[in-house]
């Protein structure tokens, strides 16, 4: 593995807090200026790797390194190469926004002047000029989480780990941080990113690892991970019994769902096929009540990947679903 | 710069940031000025005539003079809670983690921490100072025996500031951290701040006579009131070093595995 093109490279990383084992032999590679999401439920092990990455915590075996250097053998020059924006608003809540970049600004030795252009610019950039003056009590989560993204960028770092960035953000703010992101990787910034929004890696993630038990159970880019499980289908839906009957008769070897009244085609959905698949129902005179098209998304590479790792029950891999929305 | 003027350039900055949360929430420091005024009041007009005549042969009428060096070092203690309790609501903060991620000096966090609160309790020592000579303390020091007495101050501010630091850091919560220094707000009244030591009951005394606020409130008394000091000042400033060395060496292991 070479460290030139990759901005963070991880090999065997372990880490157990007593008899928790949180990460189990976790390998990962970065490629400078990309975004890679670890995704993977709460527990799996992400906020452990950032914290490791960055400093924070030391690993009890493995090797990394971070823009070049080991974060256990060099602290100092892997700090001075990254920012971190944590799951919880890191920003000094006795504070005014402004106070609090230039807070940032000073303990990066940017001097008076130098300083006071960032945080205008940083403020500016992120709708924040008007809330300056204000504390962040005064703000909304989605203004707090720009704070905080804003206080990560004032010493222009070029790898950012972003730790769950919009749980709990509301779906405009979520948007907003989405954009930012995309921003910040048009100027060639590496971001590691973590999550448990399946849309958030999908969106914005170059690749994907997916965490599970304290290692990665898939990785690749959104389309590849998609392949990983079975096609998609079309899904017929009826109202009346008798009409569900007929269907399911003559278009044999579907999967039936007595009871919803639904029938589901394997297929991928295109246009082509499901005129054939519609015109078969109006040769026979079959009335369908709705029709409906499902592609393999992520979530179900992630609800099949994760489950069967861990050997749950499908019915708990139901109730974990829900949980995650 | 070098690694030692960073080390400086970002302590100042902490020191300001520090400064600044005080003067924004003065609820912390309020107290620190509070208490050691009523319990100057207490002393002086509610127990002042009683304890007056137990100070020894002519202190009656003039208990304050005795007193007023204990409450004095009394205001010193009463930082000490303002300060744990600020480092500890700090670490229990995201931002702390910020810190701990910038490439800034490791010392930097607490340095401004330890500083900005030993400025805050020596302001509030300066104020009880006042309320002490409007409540008829009539210190006869000399320009230098002040000043004596304000390096004596900063010694003691200093190593309770350090070792509230590391109270704070190991607190779990901000609670245990306004807790945790209960017992050094205790610690003069177990010496001769409020009466001399000798009246006291064997067991008592001897610890009275040991304890770190005996010399220092000897040595204050000395250089406000020109009492006998004898080897007081020494042990006293002994006893600051060495506290804030335990202080600074726990605080930092602390805040570095934290």
């Amino acid at each position: 593995m070479t460290t030139t093109s990759h901005a963070i490279t991880a090999t065997g990383l372990r880490k157990a807090y007593g008899d928790h084992v949180v990460l189990d032999g976790l390998d990962l590679a970065v490629a400078e200026g990309t975004v890679y999401a670890l995704l993977g439920p709460n527990g799996a092990g992400k906020t452990t790797t950032v914290q490791i990455l960055s400093t924070l915590v030391a690993a009890d075996g493995g090797h990394i390194t971070v823009g070049g250097h080991d974060p256990a053998r060099d602290p100092r020059a892997v700090r001075a190469r990254i920012g971190v924006t944590g799951q919880f608003a890191a920003v000094d809540a006795k504070l005014t926004g402004e106070e609090n970049l230039i807070l940032m600004a000073d303990l990066h030795h940017l001097g008076r002047q130098e300083g006071r252009r960032r945080t205008a610019g940083l403020l500016e950039r992120f709708g924040l000029t008007d809330a300056a003056q204000k504390l962040p009590e005064a703000y909304s989560g989605g203004m707090r989480r720009r704070l905080d993204l804003a206080m990560t960028l004032v010493g222009d770092p070029r790898i950012i780990f972003l730790d769950e960035p919009t749980t709990g953000l509301d779906p405009r703010s979520r948007h907003a941080m989405w954009q930012i992101v995309r921003e910040l990787v048009a100027d060639g910034v590496t971001v590691l990113l973590t999550t448990q929004y399946l849309e958030e890696a999908d969106q914005l993630a170059d690749r994907i690892g997916v965490l599970d038990g304290g290692r990665l159970v898939a990785e690749g880019t959104a389309e590849e991970l998609k392949r990983l499980v079975p096609g998609g289908h079309v899904r017929l839906r009826f109202a009346d019994p008798a009409e569900y009957e007929r269907a399911a008769r003559a278009l044999h070897g579907t999967a039936l769902d007595d009871e919803a009244l639904t029938l589901q085609i394997p297929g991928d959905g295109s246009a082509r096929e499901l005129k054939s698949l519609l015109d078969r129902l109006e040769a026979e005179a079959i009335e369908a009540e709705s029709v409906s098209v499902h592609t393999p998304d992520l979530d179900d590479v992630f609800f099949i990947l994760t489950t069967e790792h861990s050997h749950q029950p499908a019915a708990d891999a139901d109730v974990r679903k829900e949980a995650l929305r | 710069m070098s690694t030692l003027s960073y080390a400086v350039a970002d302590s100042a900055t902490m020191l300001r940031r520090n400064l600044r949360h005080a003067l924004r929430y003065p609820s912390m420091t309020i107290p620190v000025v509070a208490i050691p005024v009523v319990m100057l009041l207490l002393f002086v007009y509610v127990f002042g005539n009683a304890l007056g005549s137990g100070v020894g042969p002519g202190a009656e009428g003039h208990y304050v003079d005795y007193v007023a060096p204990g409450i004095i070092l009394m205001a010193t203690t009463y930082g000490s809670v303002s300060v744990a309790v600020s480092v500890c609501s700090d670490m229990t903060e995201g931002i702390v983690n910020r810190f701990r991620t910038l490439s800034i000096s490791r010392a930097a966090v607490l340095n401004g921490h330890v500083l900005g609160g030993a400025v805050q309790t020596l302001f509030s020592v300066v104020l009880v100072v006042g309320a002490a000579l409007l409540a008829g303390f009539r210190p006869n020091a000399t320009p230098l025996e002040w000043l004596a007495t304000a390096g004596l101050l900063t010694l003691v501010v200093l190593a309770l500031t350090w070792l509230a630091a590391d109270m704070g850091l190991r607190a779990r919560t901000v609670e245990a951290a306004s807790n945790a220094p209960t017992p050094l707000t205790f610690l003069p009244f177990l010496g001769s701040a409020i009466v001399p030591t000798d009246s006291m009951p064997t067991a008592v005394r001897w610890f009275a006579e040991y304890q770190p606020f005996t010399p220092v409130t000897e040595t204050l008394r000395g250089l406000l009131m020109g009492t006998e000091i004898g080897n007081s000042a020494l042990i006293a400033v002994a006893w600051c070093l060495g506290l804030t060395v335990l202080g600074y060496f726990r605080a930092r292991s602390a805040y570095d595995k934290g």
